[in-house]
């Protein structure tokens, strides 16, 4: 019971995610200052913002929303992110076996960040907010139909089983999904879903700083917009990890294979910093026609490479 | 100096307001953003919304126009809030001081924590500025 807690709040829990979610988000500001030909900011940054936001910024609440709406949208935010982050994770390193359909719950829990998103600034009461959230609810309807296909090919792949530890076992007894031509579609798919997730740049059009002034998050000040902040942080561990987990043969953590997976989740997150830095901003209507017709196309054509074995 | 200021200090994020501004004083803070004077070294980022500001920089001779919507963005500002004037028509009014539409230097209207003179400064001496804000907190 009291192993549960401590599995659920510290190790693989909350703790972790956000500790190492903190750290991916320095390392990515970094890499962005040394492609820019910056120095950038210290690795700890995401920290010191996190608790200036939290601790000495004044919380200002808007006058003409939903208060409770406004203020409970990031404490659901930051509790999706964890709940999605611990079903993966305790199944990534082996702590639990999970249950029979658990890659479908945990495909519905890292939906929630976007829609509480969505309705933190829809209670808002600002216009660009609304802007922001309209073009959230977008990219999700976009974004999310590639999303499911990516895991139904997982499944399909696994030979039917919607079990994160039988694909993480079957990977470990038959070498890791991208190995194959159709584990390279999916894996690049997967990135873009991701990237498209995250709310990075060639899909950052919901909170494009340069024309709606953070869109969705231009009302949060204060502690909201630190737990804003963190499931943000969260979301960048967490994503990575689920690719790590369903396509490169998932994370152990014993002995030297720890280094791999350091290396596994490192290498996708660089790989989101270069997509971000080389792009600029699509339009919503670009990112939909992309999501919809190249990337669903990319993965069909994986789906049917699956069932021709290859 | 206890952690909270510490945080503080290590992540001032700023909001640039431009009053009536002949653009030159605009263009040397977007110098300091630049990979030449980089100040994201410490930590520091242009926002878009003044919700999440920290330093409010102001530049330009502010005119009666200029004025009611200052006071809004400093009311809108979460505090606490640092407020830095930046050139010469900011600290004093410049060449606009005597000007019948001119409303008055940015510290008649909110207080400042920091004047950076010049017309337009250096990009080195907001830089120095900065510095010196950075130890007013403790």
């Amino acid at each position: 019971m009291i192993r549960d807690f401590l599995h659920y709040l510290i190790f693989p829990g909350f703790i972790f995610i956000s500790l190492s979610g903190a750290l991916l988000s320095g390392f990515d500001r970094k890499i962005t200052a040394w492609l820019q030909f910056r120095k950038g900011p210290p690795l700890l940054q995401p920290f010191y913002d996190f608790f200036k936001l939290l601790l000495v910024k004044e919380t200002i609440l808007p006058a003409k929303g939903s208060v409770l709406t406004f203020l409970a949208a990031p404490v659901f935010a930051v509790t999706g992110a964890a709940l999605s982050g611990i079903l993966i994770l305790l199944q990534a390193f082996n702590y639990k076996s999970g249950f029979s359909g658990d890659i479908l719950v945990i495909f519905y829990v890292l939906a929630m960040p976007s829609l509480a998103y969505i309705i933190g600034a829809l209670a808002a009461g600002n216009p660009l907010a609304s802007v922001g959230a309209s073009r959230e609810m977008k990219l999700i309807l976009s974004y999310e139909l590639t999303f499911i296909l990516i895991i139904a090919a997982i499944i399909l792949k696994a030979g039917i089983t919607l079990r994160i530890s039988d694909i993480i076992q079957i990977q470990a007894q038959q070498g890791s999904f991208i190995g194959s031509i159709s584990g390279v579609l999916l894996f690049v798919a997967s990135i873009f879903c991701m990237q498209a997730k995250l709310g990075l740049v060639p899909f950052d059009m919901a909170e494009a700083e340069t024309e709606i002034n953070h869109g969705a998050f231009i009302e949060y000040s204060g502690s909201a917009y630190a737990l804003v902040k963190l499931a943000k942080y969260m979301m960048l561990f967490i994503l990575p990890s689920f690719i790590c987990t369903i396509l490169l043969g998932g994370m152990r953590i014993d002995g030297i294979h720890i280094l791999w997976t350091i290396l596994k989740i490192l290498g996708i997150v660089l790989l989101f910093t270069l997509i971000r830095n080389t792009n600029p901003r699509v339009r919503i209507g670009q990112a939909m026609r992309f999501f919809f017709i190249w990337m669903n196309l990319l993965v069909i054509i994986a789906i049917v490479l699956i069932f021709f074995g290859l | 100096m206890n952690f909270k200021n510490y945080c503080f200090k290590k992540s001032l994020w700023l909001f640039h307001f431009g009053g009536a501004s002949c653009n030159n004083c605009d263009i040397e803070i977007l110098d300091c953003l630049t990979p030449r004077y980089d100040v994201e070294r410490f930590g520091m980022l242009l926002v878009g919304s003044i919700r999440h500001a920290d330093v409010l920089l102001v530049n330009g001779s502010i005119n009666k126009r200029d004025k009611s919507r200052l006071l809004e963005i400093y009311r809108q500002a979460p505090k606490p809030i640092l407020v830095v004037a930046i050139g010469a028509c900011g600290c004093t009014g410049g060449i606009f001081a005597e000007g019948n539409t001119f409303a008055g230097p940015v510290d008649k209207i909110i207080p400042v924590d920091a004047y950076i003179p010049g017309c337009p400064p250096k990009p080195e001496a907001i830089i120095a500025g900065i510095v010196k804000l950075l130890d007013k907190i403790h």
